[in-house]
């Protein structure tokens, strides 16, 4: 039993089948990632788990409980958090404000009027914030305005964000669409060093299969809204089925 | 270059630096906001000496703004700007109905005044509460929507207010001709008036009328009780803005200005903190309504008409949305320029261009005369666009500029003289 289970799951938009009977395990402490060409579902998929589209038919359950129904906030406080294809931060606040929010959410709920006084929470949350800018090698750049940074930055910042709320299930989205090829392994490595230090299931959307081959202990592969194979990084590889749908076409890159 | 990006910082950093200098606030307020505090109490309190700088008789005279009415509106709708931006500066929701807060606030304080009693604090109380709750059904409503519908449902919700005062809730609002306090009303906590005595609004024995004129020179300063009244709800008002700003609800809100897709994937869900900023301008709006009938002891529909609601969407813009002080200054501007622009009339334009040639004189008058008197609008029209387009931060940003410009040449001055040494 994973920490993470889809069964069933049937989504169209329209005419189109963007997802077929999907049936996904993602299991406790591993990072899973899902391939797949353009269209395959993807982020459908993702979408559904965290309660921006409701699938047709079929089930979505975390730790046991239906996420179905529920919207973002509340799936959010569940325990999954999501980093998104581009990065979605709070552009307009300091990069240590947004630090602070995601730790306010931890401790308040999804709503407090802490309106006037709070002084002594303020400063433990600031506290709190300030350690884990530290923590993603961040805390020069606190006073930044969060949308003057770089692209590599602004992912620091929201995967900190997301983390800075303890999540047991990390969604990525693309972490490293767009990105330089330096702030791509950055990327990488921060990720690798989130999956060993911490106590946390990873599930990533990702194209770049060199970002994938290096992160990722499952892979499921999606073809037309629907797995085809999932397995260990190694036998993916080699899988013919695979290797047509998919690697086929960007093996040369 | 690097100045530049010092700039950049520091202006970045003033909310997140008070939340880290906690160690050294007065009243709760950082230093820089105790500052502008503690500026705005002077200058509220010694306004009756800095609105009437011109002698009395002087041709400026007319340009004095030191008189009870217009400092009272100074202050009042001071109060209702603020109120206004802390929905919209801090969340970015424009509400285009806000006018009906006040307005349903001014109706809850005047019925105070003919039923309990012609004191200024139940009524004023009463208008918060009222249209606290007013603005809390609005705002349930008119906040299932964002962006443009957002504010036409807030628009609807004020028309229909001004209608339903207008037309057919006559009865309790008096429709057409409005309400004022009248000498049969029952006011229970009140004696009976002595014969002939009309009701006057007072906080407790104090009438809002009372004051004295000191007379300096060719100077004459009025000091009004009203005005004072005002003026204290004003600064308590803006103090609370000011820690409202700075605390982790404040942030909320401007949070959810930034980016409500990654608010709600942080746990948090938009709306309750949109609806407390919505009721808490709300209540700043029928705090501002409950004064204007403690100030003048009236109340007609047309207070909530359209136009009302649009012209504190130009105060706070005009100022400065999203900055603590911008607001009042809009406020102050506006009604400035209602009061006393709109009184030079030709005569006076005749007076002012006498020292020219009869022909250029008229000529002048002429040019001028479309901006002055009923044609205020225009004058307003124009320092709005022109504002909008080179100061996009308002007259806190112009003035922000200027400080700039005065600091940038110390700062070369202090360069100049450092290698001479």
């Amino acid at each position: 039993m994973g920490i993470l289970e889809v069964k069933g799951v049937n989504k169209r938009f329209g005419g189109l089948q963007a997802l077929g009977d999907v049936n996904l395990s993602i299991a406790d402490n591993v990072c899973h990632a899902i391939i797949g060409p353009n269209g395959a579902g993807k982020s459908t998929l993702l979408n559904c788990l965290v309660g921006k589209l409701i699938p047709d038919t079929g089930s979505v359950s975390f730790k046991g409980n239906s996420v179905l129904g529920r919207s973002p906030h509340e799936i959010n406080q569940m325990g999954i958090s999501r980093v998104f294809q581009t990065p979605e931060i709070f552009g307009d606040l300091s990069v240590l404000e947004n630090m602070m929010i995601p730790c306010f959410a931890k401790r308040d709920g999804y709503f407090k009027l802490n309106a006037i006084s709070d002084v002594m929470a303020q400063r433990d949350m600031v506290e709190k914030a300030e350690h884990m800018l530290e923590e993603m090698n961040m805390a020069n750049k606190k006073d930044m305005m969060a949308s003057s940074m770089s692209r590599g930055d602004k992912r620091r910042l929201e995967i900190g964000m997301c983390l800075a709320q303890e999540p047991s299930l990390l969604l990525l989205d693309e972490p490293t669409a767009g990105m330089a090829r330096a702030d791509t392994n950055n990327t990488i490595d921060l990720l690798k060093q989130i999956k060993d230090e911490r106590d946390i299931t990873i599930a990533i959307i990702e194209h770049d299969m060199h970002v994938v081959f290096s992160l990722a202990d499952r892979i499921t592969v999606l073809a037309q809204g629907t797995p085809l194979v999932e397995d260990t990084p190694e036998n993916i590889k080699g899988h013919p089925k695979v290797r047509e749908a998919y690697l086929g076409e960007n093996s040369g890159h | 270059m690097t100045d530049q990006t010092e700039q950049h910082a520091t202006s970045a950093a003033p909310a997140a630096s008070s939340a880290t200098q906690s160690s050294t606030k007065v009243l709760g307020l950082g230093p820089k906001d105790f500052k502008l505090m503690f500026l705005v109490v002077v200058l509220t309190m010694a306004a009756p000496f800095l609105l009437n700088p011109f002698p009395e008789g002087s041709a400026m005279a007319q340009f004095n703004a030191g008189y009870p009415d217009l400092m009272q509106r100074f202050v009042i709708f001071g109060i209702f700007a603020i109120g206004f931006n802390i929905l919209f500066g801090l969340t970015g929701y424009l509400s285009f109905g806000h006018a009906a807060f006040l307005g349903v606030g001014s109706y809850a304080g005047i019925w105070m005044m003919k039923l309990l009693t012609m004191n200024v604090i139940p009524a004023i109380v009463v208008s918060v509460a009222v249209a606290g709750v007013f603005a809390l059904i609005v705002g349930y409503i008119s906040l299932r929507r964002s962006g443009i519908y957002f504010s036409i449902l807030t628009l609807a919700f004020a028309q229909m207010s001004y209608s339903l005062a207008y037309s057919v809730l006559t009865p309790i609002t008096g429709g057409e001709t409005g309400l004022q306090p009248k000498v049969a009303d029952p006011r229970i906590l009140d004696g009976a008036l002595e014969a002939g005595a009309s009701p006057r609004a007072n906080l407790f024995g104090l009438e809002m009328g009372a004051g004295f004129e000191w007379q300096v020179g060719n100077w004459l300063f009025t000091f009004n009780a009203g005005y004072y009244v005002a003026a204290v709800v004003m600064l308590v008002a803006f103090y609370l803005s000011i820690r409202i700003f700075r605390s982790p609800f404040g942030m909320m809100l401007r949070a959810v200005k930034s980016n409500q897709q990654r608010l709600s994937y942080t746990g948090l869900s938009p709306k309750p903190y949109t609806l407390a900023a919505f009721v808490i301008s709300g209540m700043y709006a029928g705090l501002a309504g409950g004064l204007l009938v403690a100030m003048d002891t009236q109340v007609g529909a047309e207070r909530m008409f359209w136009t009302a609601s649009g012209e504190v969407v130009l105060m706070t813009i005009l100022g400065g949305a999203g900055t603590l002080i911008g607001p009042v200054l809009g406020a102050g501007l506006i009604k400035y320029m209602e009061n006393i622009l709109s009184k030079i009339n030709k005569d006076i334009l005749h007076e002012w261009f006498f020292f020219l040639p009869d022909g250029f004189e008229n000529l002048m008058v002429e040019l001028v005369y479309p901006f002055i008197g009923k044609g205020w609008h225009l004058t307003l029209g124009i320092i709005f666009m022109l504002v909008v387009i080179f100061l996009p931060g308002g007259l806190v940003e112009g003035g922000q500029k200027i400080a700039g410009m005065f600091k940038r040449g110390k700062d070369a001055d202090a360069s100049k003289t450092t290698p001479a040494e």
